[in-house]
């Protein structure tokens, strides 16, 4: 069993009055690129909000290092673990490196407000997010795959050894959803702890080490993609008929699904 | 730009600072222009020996007791302005999210009127403005609080308790005697003829703790700005942060309003011609305040000389510029 850093044990999360999940438990296995993933409305998004104690459980608590989250400093839980958010609103007319050097701010004091160790954290987040180029462009006026990328800068910049991502692919075309999965990929095999809720099995199964399937609030199976995902599970879980292929590219399952009609031409 | 000594550093902008040194000249200007002419023009070097004592007994009593209280009271009636709706506009997300607009100022002339009606003395009516803008703003925000507040429920529930207000004191005003609607209605306008120490003290008073707390809560509206979950993973403690600066926001609004009358838009274009001269993302309280108390006392000084003899209350102006400025940020933002 890996280490643990981050995890939620007898969980009930709920808005309002509407409860979303309740008795879940999760351990995030240290140094694993973890995904997870389900149907939607699963209660995927709400647990890992819950985990970047965005929202507060109504029973069980979440840890991190051993110490109930909520009971850290905020800005000391800040230096451990990063989120990113699904939406967050481009300050008007800032600059990609402007925006970037905020994600310093848990490292930061008001008499200490830009050290070098900032300056340097900076410059890594925006040359490994290919980035440093548009550093005195307006963010506004940038794609949605460029801003994409200069928001994993920000949350780069705060340095933690624990990153979440909520839904980092959405609104994101197809080129841009691989672009934005492969440094995350790079980011994981530089030793920090990735989390990241997505929409897509087949992405999903390619890069995750740790894979979480959640349905209906609980979850339903978790382990290495290559191990779990079978047609039983993903029709389980989707409601969905399907093949399992490897993945040509990287040789993780690959969900063909079967669609109501059969139009393949051998059986037309 | 940035600044490093030992283990200290400190970021500046230096257009920031520029545009603030810029401003600081301005106020200058127009307090010297204030205190020197009008009826009985005070040649610039007599100003400085009546503000001293040492002029002749005219001159000290234009200067010191007449000009020198209006004009002060006008500086600092126009920071508190600039810095409140810097405050709001930042936590609205929203230039509408002006104290003017969501029922603060509304909310205190409503306390400043009961104030007239029952009575009360200038510093009854100072108190009840205060009264008026703290319950007001104490109502709105708990109507909008849903385990937080988010911006824009407070700025939807703050134009309907705006409404609301104003018919309230349509409504008063109906019932009040002739002077009493009248020296309401003067009040309504927002004016600072007439204005003296006892004025611009309360003000100097609010804005010396004020301040201070503003500049702290600078950085972390500033991420707040991003949105609560971008700031809370910043390791922000969202709601403490805004209910501080919801209740400095308040106290700025009241404390002027209850100096000068509901003057309008300065709390809606000071902080918006400040970002625009600074060119920073995001609140900018110190250009605001600035900005604020330039806005003010230019505009006193105009009221006061365009159609000399004739004086026209300053929130007369404020209201004709702003309108304008207010028509103009509207059709800017329409494409």
């Amino acid at each position: 069993m890996p280490d643990v850093r981050l995890s939620g044990t007898g969980l009930t999360l709920a808005y309002d009055q509407r409860v979303v999940a309740t008795d879940l438990s999760v351990a995030i296995p240290d140094e694993s690129f973890t995904v997870i993933i389900g149907p939607n409305a699963c209660g995927k998004s709400t647990l890992l909000r819950a985990l970047a104690r965005m929202l507060k459980p109504k029973t069980g608590a979440v840890h991190l290092d051993g110490s109930v989250i909520t009971s850290l400093p905020s800005k000391e839980v800040a230096r451990r673990l990063g989120l990113l958010p699904q939406t967050s609103i481009v300050p008007d007319g800032i600059t990609v490196a402007d925006l970037v050097a905020r994600g310093r701010y848990p490292h930061q004091r008001l008499m200490r407000q830009w050290s070098r160790a900032d300056e340097a954290a900076v410059a890594e987040a925006m040359r490994s997010t290919d980035v440093a180029e548009l550093a005195d462009r307006i963010v506004d006026e940038l794609s949605g795959g460029q801003r994409q990328r200069v928001w994993l800068a920000m949350a780069l910049a705060q340095e933690t050894p624990i990153l979440l991502l909520d839904e980092p692919t959405t609104f994101l075309d197809i080129s841009h959803q691989i672009e934005v999965l492969d440094l995350c990929a790079d980011l994981h095999e530089a030793g920090r702890t990735m989390v990241a809720v997505l929409h897509d099995l087949n992405q999903a199964c390619r890069y995750a080490t740790h894979l979480i399937v959640m349905r209906a609030g609980k979850i339903v199976a978790e382990g290495d993609p290559t191990e779990i995902v079978t047609p039983d599970l993903v029709h389980e879980v989707f409601d969905l008929r399907c093949e399992i292929i490897p993945d040509p590219q990287s040789g993780t399952p690959l969900i063909v699904p079967e669609s109501r009609r059969r139009v393949s031409p051998a059986t037309a | 730009m940035i600044v490093r000594v030992g283990p200290y550093s400190v970021r500046l902008a230096p257009r920031a600072l520029l545009v603030g040194l810029a401003l600081v000249l301005v106020a200058c200007a127009v307090t010297v222009a204030a205190l020197s002419t009008g009826e009985f023009t005070v040649p610039v070097p007599d100003i400085v020996t009546a503000l001293f004592g040492q002029g002749t007994p005219v001159a000290e009593l234009i200067v010191s007791k007449l000009r020198a209280p209006r004009v002060v009271t006008g500086l600092l009636v126009g920071a508190a302005f600039g810095l409140s709706g810097a405050i709001f506009q930042s936590l609205t997300r929203n230039p509408l999210g002006s104290p003017d607009f969501i029922g603060f100022t509304a909310g205190a002339s409503t306390g400043g009127i009961m104030a007239v009606v029952a009575g009360g003395s200038a510093a009854t009516i100072a108190g009840g403005a205060m009264a008026g803008c703290v319950i007001t703003a104490a109502l709105v925000y708990g109507l909008a609080f849903r385990g937080g507040v988010q911006g824009y429920r407070l700025v939807l529930v703050g134009i309907g308790a705006n409404a609301l207000l104003l018919a309230v004191n349509s409504y008063l005003l109906t019932r009040a005697n002739v002077n009493d609607a009248a020296t309401a209605g003067a009040w309504l306008t927002g004016s600072l003829s007439g204005r003296g120490w006892d004025h611009a003290i309360p003000v100097a008073l609010a804005l010396a703790v004020l301040v201070p707390v503003c500049l702290r809560l600078a950085r972390p509206m500033r991420m707040i700005e991003m949105g609560d979950d971008a700031a809370k993973a910043m390791g922000i403690r969202v709601e403490p942060v805004r209910a501080a600066a919801i209740a400095a926001g308040v106290l700025l609004s009241g404390v002027a309003t209850a100096a000068a009358g509901p003057v309008v838009f300065v709390a809606l274009a000071a902080p918006q011609l400040a970002r625009r001269l600074t060119r920073s993302p995001g609140v900018t309280m110190g250009a605001s305040a600035l900005m604020g108390a330039v806005l003010l006392t230019g505009a006193d000084l105009a009221a006061q000389r365009l159609l000399a003899p004739t004086q026209l209350p300053v929130g007369v102006l404020t209201a004709a510029v702003g309108g304008t400025y207010l028509a103009l940020l509207l059709r800017k933002d329409r494409h």
